[in-house]
């Protein structure tokens, strides 16, 4: 009987340094207190950045077209995916939104998928590209986004099957996947830089067009490859030098107006990040296409 | 009786084989309003080109040139098209189209993305004549235009 009780504490206790070492490896990590102490946002820089990082296309109402109406940032999109379905929530300035929060909440958001409460985002959020953002960059953001109208739409729930249901989960698939430096390493020139920021980083263009494994982590050994579409139909193409043979000149364009090189236009969620992009300066788009064409081959 | 049967069975045979050859008339009708769709889009993207290589710098800007492109842009987004897009004529029904069925759920917004395509290519043929950054300025609001339809109702790349 002692034996047994014995072995049975034995039990518990291995089974508490397991639990603690569950909650201590899939802890919420947060950005340093002073990230953004010595910042202040522009709101005019930070239009920009919101172009950058595609905000509208995911966080605009369901068949928000043109400008006026994607600037209404009241969610309510669906992204289906093979973990269950997505729901953009509300992130315009009032209660039912994001009001309230600090730059800390939403550099926090963004580069570290960690809510305001101390919860993981799921990935479909792409903090795994936003990672790599300049502080700066968010706090202009931040400052951008207050000027944006409000909206009261409420959140709507995901609709996520068990087990990726616990959030707690999410930190062990971070420890695995999340990273904030950089996939391309050598960047000798200020043009293929500031094209990686953009492409790496806000325009998070590898969350498509990298493809994934088994449990929703990129691919890093086939950057910019092409993979499936996210919701399953189609695919969306490799964009590396050797499967992309257009000038730096025509993706620049193609960037700017969403014309190819002949005279296709984009189709699909391409229209939405051309849609996007086109607020840039030409010297961004540039810079896209600079880096675009130092990628290694996709395969 | 035996005779009444075989009468039957001929009339039934003659009726499933008008019916065969009426389902062969009615593909080989769609495919033509598919070719005539995918003309204008061929016609389109000649014409984009003449502009759009322009606006890039790889061909030397020519008013006059740029202006009939841009007038044809503006004939071309205005023609009637009902019939190139009849129903059954969608990628889940046929072949050798990307146009989603989606398309015809929603014709309004489908008419509404070509009139923007319009006002675009009229916009066009106001600026392809004045000067190569008026020109360059115009092509944006012309890709959008494109990107009205495609977004939603053409198949994505694969």
């Amino acid at each position: 009987m002692y034996g047994f009780l014995r072995v049975l504490a034995l039990l518990i206790i291995i089974g508490l340094i397991g639990l603690a070492g569950f909650w201590f490896v899939t802890r919420p990590d947060t950005l340093p207190d002073d990230t953004f102490t010595a910042l202040s946002g522009d709101a005019e820089a930070g239009e920009a950045v919101f172009w950058a990082g595609g905000c509208a296309s995911c966080h605009a109402a369901p068949g928000a077209e043109g400008d006026e109406e994607r600037l209404v940032l009241a969610g309510g999109q669906t992204f289906a995916t093979e973990f269950g379905s997505f729901v953009a929530p509300n992130i315009s300035p009032t209660e039912a939104g994001i009001a309230g929060w600090s730059v800390d909440d939403l550099g926090n958001a963004m580069m570290r998928g960690v809510s305001p409460e101390g919860q993981h985002y799921y990935p479909a959020f792409p903090y795994t590209s936003y990672s790599r953002a300049a502080p700066q960059d968010i706090a202009d953001l931040h400052a951008f986004l207050q000027t944006l109208p409000a909206s009261d739409v409420a959140n709507q729930p995901h609709d996520i099957g068990f087990p990726f249901s616990i959030r707690r989960l999410l930190g062990g698939w971070k420890m695995l996947f999340f990273r904030d430096d950089w996939v391309v390493t050598d960047v000798a020139a200020d043009d293929v830089a500031r094209g990686r920021y953009l492409v790496e980083s806000l325009g998070h263009c590898s969350e498509c067009h990298t493809p994934r494994n088994a449990i929703g982590g990129l691919d890093k050994g086939r950057w910019m490859a092409g993979a499936p579409s996210p919701d399953g139909k189609g695919k969306v193409p490799a964009i590396t030098p050797d499967a992309l043979d257009w000038s730096a000149g025509d993706i620049a364009a193609y960037l700017e107006t969403g014309f190819t090189p002949e005279f296709d236009s984009a189709g699909g969620e391409m229209a939405e990040v051309v849609q996007n992009l086109s607020h840039l300066p030409k010297s961004d788009l540039e810079a896209i296409a600079a880096y675009l064409k130092v990628l290694p081959a996709g395969e | 009786m035996t005779k009444l049967y075989t009468g039957l069975l001929i009339a039934g045979l003659c009726l499933s084989g008008a019916a065969q050859a009426e389902s062969h008339m009615d593909e080989k009708a769609l495919n033509a309003a598919v070719t005539a769709r995918q003309s204008t889009m061929k016609l389109y993207a000649f014409n984009l080109g003449i502009l759009g290589t322009m606006a890039k710098g790889q061909a030397e800007y020519n008013a006059e040139a740029a202006t009939a492109a841009a007038s044809n842009l503006v004939k071309l987004s205005s023609q009637d098209q009902m019939a190139y897009w009849p129903q059954g004529s969608d990628n889940a029904s046929i072949e050798n189209t990307k146009a989603l069925p989606a398309m015809w759920e929603n014709m309004d917004d489908v008419g509404a993305a070509n009139a923007k395509l319009e006002e675009a290519a009229v916009a066009m043929e106001a600026a392809a004549g004045t000067d190569l950054a008026s020109l360059q300025g115009a092509m944006g609001g012309l890709g959008g235009a494109c990107g009205g339809c495609h977004k939603s109702y053409r198949e994505s790349d694969n």
